[in-house]
């Protein structure tokens, strides 16, 4: 007991400045984003599975929105327009819901895409275990790398997921606009539209940090010795 | 001119590495004092345990048994914030590989640990300017590393090292990956500091080149300290005539 008093009080001394290390928000953004731009065509990758995921995601909902645009007409003939071009309908619904074979569908893509992330995250982590251990070594805590690859990850995330829901929206509705002519977009209820994408960006965003959490982890748990390794 | 008290003791320590089935003694017992304001090297044929006691003074490892002290603190008592706290303010690190973090100018290299010790940015940029021109590399504080050479990228490495203004520096093989030239420049620049700054400067290596400089060398062996020579010793065994301060 008595050594780790005398060595708090040696190891804090009497500076005036901060006894503890400290890593400020703006900083761990700036860094973030500049690890993100150095490797902007491997991120690129990372996230390209996440833009087609999200996209895949967007689309059937503003598809839904569509659909239940149409419906809401209460014209039979559209109503049979939207069975033959492949909408599930019943006959008595009055508004679409997603059938479990297309939730089913949606969630694999999404875990496939996560799984993707997590390997292409534990990748980047592997390869700069120099820079981590570096940066350990100059007195990073654990809680700073985390929070640099969680910054990162949220950050590509939000831009993936973004471009995805976008994407897929206009996908949909440039297939509506085929598929019904004008008055797919005229019976359309836009706030849906926004509330769609928001929604697959939202998740978009929760995926990527899903699947970086596991080798932000790691990184943050590596030894700083490891900065020393030499390859032979 | 060096200071009488000991910067980093090291007392009895052992450290036995488990690989699979196989047991590693890489220390077996090692005592050493190094005197603050000194600069050491630490010298070792490879697997002798040279980098494994260098990892321990560091505080980049605990020993199995034993204690290190560094400014008679128990480097084993302290918690993973105090760690950090004597990494980022009492040390300073210099590698073979350089280590410097490719994303980053040679400037935002250099201000780095004095970001972690709370200066602030203005201030952080001021004396990381001043260091860089002191490793002469005022010029070129904006390249980003891939931009430098090797020589320039480990003397970048120097400036960051002394950011806070550290009691000890630990070089391990700082020379190791650099031609012979500019690994004498390295090396004339770490004592140079070292005696200006008052730093300990310890150095785990095989570079004949640092016993030039060397105030004391620890020769290392099998996990035991072989022998310890101080300066005069050294002229005398290595057979040069140096001339002495």
């Amino acid at each position: 007991m008595e050594n780790r008093h005398a060595a708090r009080e040696t190891v804090k001394g009497s500076d005036s400045v901060d006894r503890l290390v400290v890593l400020p928000f703006k900083k761990s953004v700036e860094i973030s984003l500049e690890s993100i731009r150095v490797r902007f065509f491997r991120s690129l990758i990372t996230t390209m599975s996440l833009v087609l995921a999200i996209s895949f995601l967007s689309f059937v909902r503003v598809s839904t929105d569509v659909g239940n645009g149409l419906l809401s007409t209460q014209d039979p003939s559209l109503r049979h327009a939207l069975i033959r071009t492949g909408y599930d309908i019943g006959p008595e619904d009055t508004s679409l819901e997603s059938s479990p074979k297309q939730r089913w569908i949606i969630i694999l893509s999404l875990l496939v895409c996560v799984v993707g992330i997590v390997n292409a995250q534990l990748m980047a982590v592997t390869e700069r275990f120099r820079e981590i251990g570096t940066m350990k070594c100059l007195g990073a805590l654990d809680r700073f790398i985390l929070r640099l690859f969680l910054l990162e990850a949220g950050m590509q995330g939000i831009a993936g997921a973004f471009v995805g829901a976008l994407t897929g929206a206009l996908f949909s509705l440039i297939n509506a606009l085929l598929s019904f002519g004008t008055i797919a977009v005229t019976t359309l209820l836009w706030t849906e539209v926004f509330l769609s994408i928001v929604f697959a960006t939202g998740v978009g965003f929760v995926l990527s940090l899903a699947g970086v959490m596991y080798p932000a982890i790691v990184a943050a748990r590596m030894q700083p010795v490891e900065a020393m390794r030499v390859e032979q | 001119m060096t200071d009488s008290r000991n910067i980093v003791r090291v007392s009895k320590v052992t450290k036995t590495f488990q690989l699979g089935k196989v047991e590693v003694h890489a220390l077996q017992g090692v005592d050493l004092e190094i005197a603050a304001g000194n600069y050491i090297s630490i010298m070792g044929p490879s697997g002798s345990g040279k980098s494994t006691l260098f990892n321990m003074i560091g505080g980049l490892d605990k020993p199995t048994s034993g204690k290190v002290f560094i400014d008679e603190v128990d480097i084993a008592q302290l918690d993973a914030y105090e760690l950090a706290w004597l990494r980022c303010r009492k040390i300073g690190y210099i590698f073979q590989t350089f280590n410097i973090i490719q994303v980053m100018t040679a400037l935002e290299n250099v201000t780095l640990p004095m970001i972690f010790a709370g200066l602030n940015n203005n201030s952080a940029v001021e004396k990381g300017i001043q260091l860089l021109e002191l490793v002469g590399l005022g010029d070129r504080f904006r390249h980003k590393p891939f931009e430098l050479s090797g020589g320039q990228q480990q003397r970048v490495a120097v400036a960051r090292a002394l950011a806070n203004d550290p009691a000890i520096i630990l070089a391990d093989e700082p020379t190791g990956n650099l031609d012979l030239t500019t690994g004498e420049e390295i090396i004339r620049l770490l004592k140079q500091l070292s005696q200006e700054r008052k730093v300990t400067v310890i150095s785990a290596t095989h570079d004949i080149k640092m016993l030039n400089v060397s105030d004391q060398v620890v020769w290392i062996r099998d996990g035991r300290i072989d022998r310890i020579e101080d300066r005069e010793e050294l002229s005398i065994s290595v057979g040069t005539i140096d001339t002495r301060e």
